[in-house]
């Protein structure tokens, strides 16, 4: 099958997924609309939901996935905790600052996924990404490294972790 | 009966969370650092509240609306917050007085003085 094809089926059912959870399907007519819907979504955007070739299995990358996803749950309730004890503490310490990081991933949706990672765990939030040199721009509330220009320190610091499991998944 | 009671400490929790991000928008110097606090807490807060509804009800038509907002929230709130940075960044406002550094704002003047 073609990748355009699949990437299609693919969008056409999740979005009729998504459709039949928001309604409760009692009569055929939101049936046939929302099969209808799907099916001008997926002809309309469907091809730039997969784009590439995938090497490995289905099955690794989905575990691989959901080892990225207890290691994100586990840094987001850590994160909580840490806003928490800033908005608490009644002096604020916080040492702000826009730090430079590196990524070697390579496509638009593993680097998505890794911005909004960033954003979400502790003390960390991307600004903006540079895509041409692979930079991201990361506002940090609270500056741990010393020498703060060195990308290869905050990159080991900040995004390190998620990296590596998001190569996993995506390449 | 104990699934009310595990969804009402989940949706308690939320709430407690939800409560330190407004806390955080209110106490924290400028919009960088209020957006980070808004962000992650609302974020974890509001999954929180809907994983106790879900927890609640079950998985009937109720729950499954619950997973879906779930879902969005997650993917949609931190390019929320990413924007509205970005944009706030590019219409000039500073960071706050008490921040160290700010690389890109060095590299933009970098890159504006190389392109003259």
């Amino acid at each position: 099958m073609k990748i355009k094809t699949r990437s299609r089926l693919v969008v056409f059912i999740l979005s009729a997924f998504v459709w039949f959870a928001l309604t409760n399907m009692k009569n055929w007519q939101e049936v046939f609309v929302g099969l209808l819907l799907s099916l001008l979504v997926s002809l309309i955007a469907g091809q730039f939901l997969i784009t590439t070739e995938k090497t490995k299995h289905l099955f690794l990358r989905i575990l691989a996935f959901a080892k990225y996803f207890l290691r994100f749950i586990w840094e987001m309730i850590k994160a909580n905790f840490h806003v928490a004890y800033i908005v608490l503490h009644p002096d604020l310490p916080i040492k702000p600052g826009i730090v430079k990081v590196k990524t070697k991933l390579t496509k638009d949706s593993a680097k998505t996924i890794l911005c909004n990672s960033i954003t979400l765990t502790p003390g960390t939030m991307t600004v903006d990404i540079n895509p041409d040199k692979n930079e991201i721009y990361i506002h940090w509330i609270d500056i741990v490294t010393k020498d703060y220009y060195n990308i290869d320190e905050n990159t080991a610091t900040i995004s390190a972790k998620f990296e590596k499991l998001l190569t996993e998944v995506f390449e | 009966m104990i699934n009310e009671i595990i969804g009402t400490i989940l949706i308690c929790a939320g709430i407690a969370f939800d409560f330190f991000g407004v806390l955080g928008l209110v106490r924290l110097p400028d919009v960088y650092n209020r957006l980070q606090a808004a962000t992650k807490c609302v974020t974890f807060g509001t999954a929180g509240i809907l994983l106790g509804v879900l927890i609640i009800q079950g998985f009937n038509a109720f729950g499954i609306k619950c997973i879906i907002g779930i879902i969005f929230i997650f993917l949609t709130s931190p390019v929320g917050a990413h924007a509205i940075s970005r944009a706030a960044h590019r219409a000039g406002i500073k960071l706050t007085g008490e921040s160290i550094v700010d690389i890109y704002a060095e590299d933009k003047e970098l890159k504006e003085s190389s392109t003259k």
